[in-house]
């Protein structure tokens, strides 16, 4: 019953989310602020994981091709194959649901619990459209360029690694790369991304925003928030492939 | 003025508000007083919509707040200025930014005038000067009166006050205290304070309201307050051994 509960205050939120701003230009210039905080802010982070997560993969794939049958560009294939379609859309939004979405759930429930947001009610302003419409937006704008950078980053991490330790040549990688490419798995993988986005934020924010109590509850709505955002998501994952690839 | 007519309001089994009526009058410090847990919070919260009344109205100058829709409490809070109790000061902003904040989001003013309101506020609470503080970086008065700035920026008809002197030192208090009095007059505005300050009740209560189980146990002016046989009141005011002895001093 308490889900049911909750799922109808998710939706009441977002409907007061998606409300008339009451200054479009006060709310562009805090999506900006938003996609430096929550975008470019992240970059440094899915960079790193996305060079040892391109290269783990790339060395999994070719320690686990015993069959000499099997063409040595199957690697650089896998490793595009398996970035594109699902660990750097999937894996890397999993990773932002837990920095992103701790962060946003804890400035949000910080706000709730000092009576910040009280006092822009009082003044007359949609709190939940001013601290979480630019969020959203910001995410949802900023998050596809970080998982394409991720992509990119990733196919690099496994070419220099099976270079690197003589599994396969510059050629055959690149050659794995580039075969069988089709447009369609990045613009399933950046759909994705921006559903991810959504949920990151929306989930987080809503978290945050019902946060009850003191310090100890605004960690506890952190937790929550990380833990539910990734639950949707995987849920979100399975549906959309379904959707979309099947 | 502000009028408050039988608001009821529960929580579960538990029933704080109960038929609670009085009247806020314009260019006067009105003090709700009572212990905790007596309902002046959640009065408070109820007359200044942060939580819907189960039964009863809200009349700002004869305007029903309790029966209008988001858009028409919009314009009625544009006229409401509050004072948190932690003071609720937005962490990320500076100071200035904290007072043109509303002003930001709810005139058309240029920024050159905007800087300009912010100016005269701080200078009207004894803050000149101090624009590009953080909130972290004030202390806790300063906090204060950089709240009461933000809500005198856009010269609200309506002030509250919900505890303005908690965790404050006594002179300090006293400095709240006379400021929250010294706008009230200046801007003929109709003042709100809650507190369970007996000095502020002393300082600054121009008319007071006791909350007592959720009711209006007793209205009156602190002269009266002084002089009441009231039981409940009583054991409010004379609480603390300093005020029982300087009531024996006085008898």
């Amino acid at each position: 019953m308490s889900y049911i509960v909750s799922i109808g205050k998710y939706v009441g939120m977002m409907t007061q989310v998606f409300s008339k701003p009451e200054r479009f230009k006060v709310y562009y210039r805090r999506t900006i602020s938003e996609i430096e905080t929550i975008g470019i802010n992240s970059a440094g982070i899915v960079a790193i994981l996305s060079v040892f997560m391109g290269a783990v993969i790339a060395l999994q794939t070719a320690s686990n091709m015993d069959s000499p049958l099997l063409p040595k560009y199957t690697i650089g294939y896998i490793t595009r194959s398996s970035t594109i379609l699902e660990f750097s859309p999937t894996i890397i939004s999993l990773i932002l649901a837990g920095k992103v979405g701790s962060n946003i759930a804890s400035e949000i429930g910080t706000m709730k619990v000092t009576e910040q947001i009280d006092a822009l009610e009082i003044m007359g302003v949609n709190s939940l459209s001013f601290l979480v419409l630019p969020k959203i937006i910001a995410a949802v704008f900023f998050f596809p360029f970080l998982i394409i950078c991720s992509m990119g980053l990733s196919i690099m991490g496994g070419y220099y690694s099976v270079t690197a330790a003589g599994l396969a040549s510059h050629e055959e990688f690149v050659y794995g790369v580039r075969a069988f490419f089709k447009t369609s798995d990045i613009v399933y993988a950046l759909v994705k991304t921006c559903v991810f986005a959504f949920i990151i934020v929306s989930v987080s924010s809503y978290f945050g925003y019902y946060t009850k109590g003191g310090a100890l509850d605004v960690g506890k709505s952190s937790t929550q928030a990380v833990v539910w955002s990734s639950i949707v998501i995987l849920l979100a994952n399975f549906i959309l492939t379904q959707l979309i690839l099947m | 003025m502000i009028e408050v007519k039988n608001i009821n309001k529960s929580f579960g089994e538990n029933h704080v508000l109960n038929d609670f009526s009085a009247q806020f009058e314009a260019g006067k410090v009105n003090l709700i007083i009572g212990q905790s847990g007596q309902g002046k919070s959640v009065l408070a919260k109820c007359i200044v919509g942060l939580m819907e009344v189960d039964t009863g109205s809200v009349l700002y100058d004869d305007r029903d707040f309790s029966k209008m829709n988001r858009k028409e409490r919009k314009e009625i809070r544009t006229e409401i200025g509050m004072l948190f109790q932690g003071s609720a000061l937005f962490d990320s902003m500076t100071v200035e930014e904290n007072i043109m904040f509303p002003l930001k989001m709810f005139t058309k003013m240029s920024k050159k005038e905007m800087l300009a309101r912010a100016n005269t506020c701080l200078d009207r609470v004894n803050l000149t000067g101090q624009n590009k503080l953080l909130p972290a970086e004030c202390s806790g008065g300063m906090q204060k009166r950089v709240a009461i700035a933000r809500a005198i920026s856009m010269n609200p008809k309506y002030l509250f006050c919900d505890e303005p002197n908690s965790g404050l030192d006594p002179s300090t208090s006293i400095l709240i205290d006379n400021l929250i009095q010294e706008i009230t007059y200046e801007y003929n505005m109709t003042t709100v304070v809650i507190t369970h300050d007996m000095n502020s009740v002393i300082e600054i209560g121009d008319q007071i309201v006791f909350i007592h189980t959720g009711r209006n146990w007793w209205e009156g002016t602190k002269e009266e307050i002084i002089k009441t046989d009231n039981q409940e009141i009583i054991d409010f005011v004379y609480a603390s051994k300093f005020m029982k002895t300087l009531k024996g001093k006085l008898a």
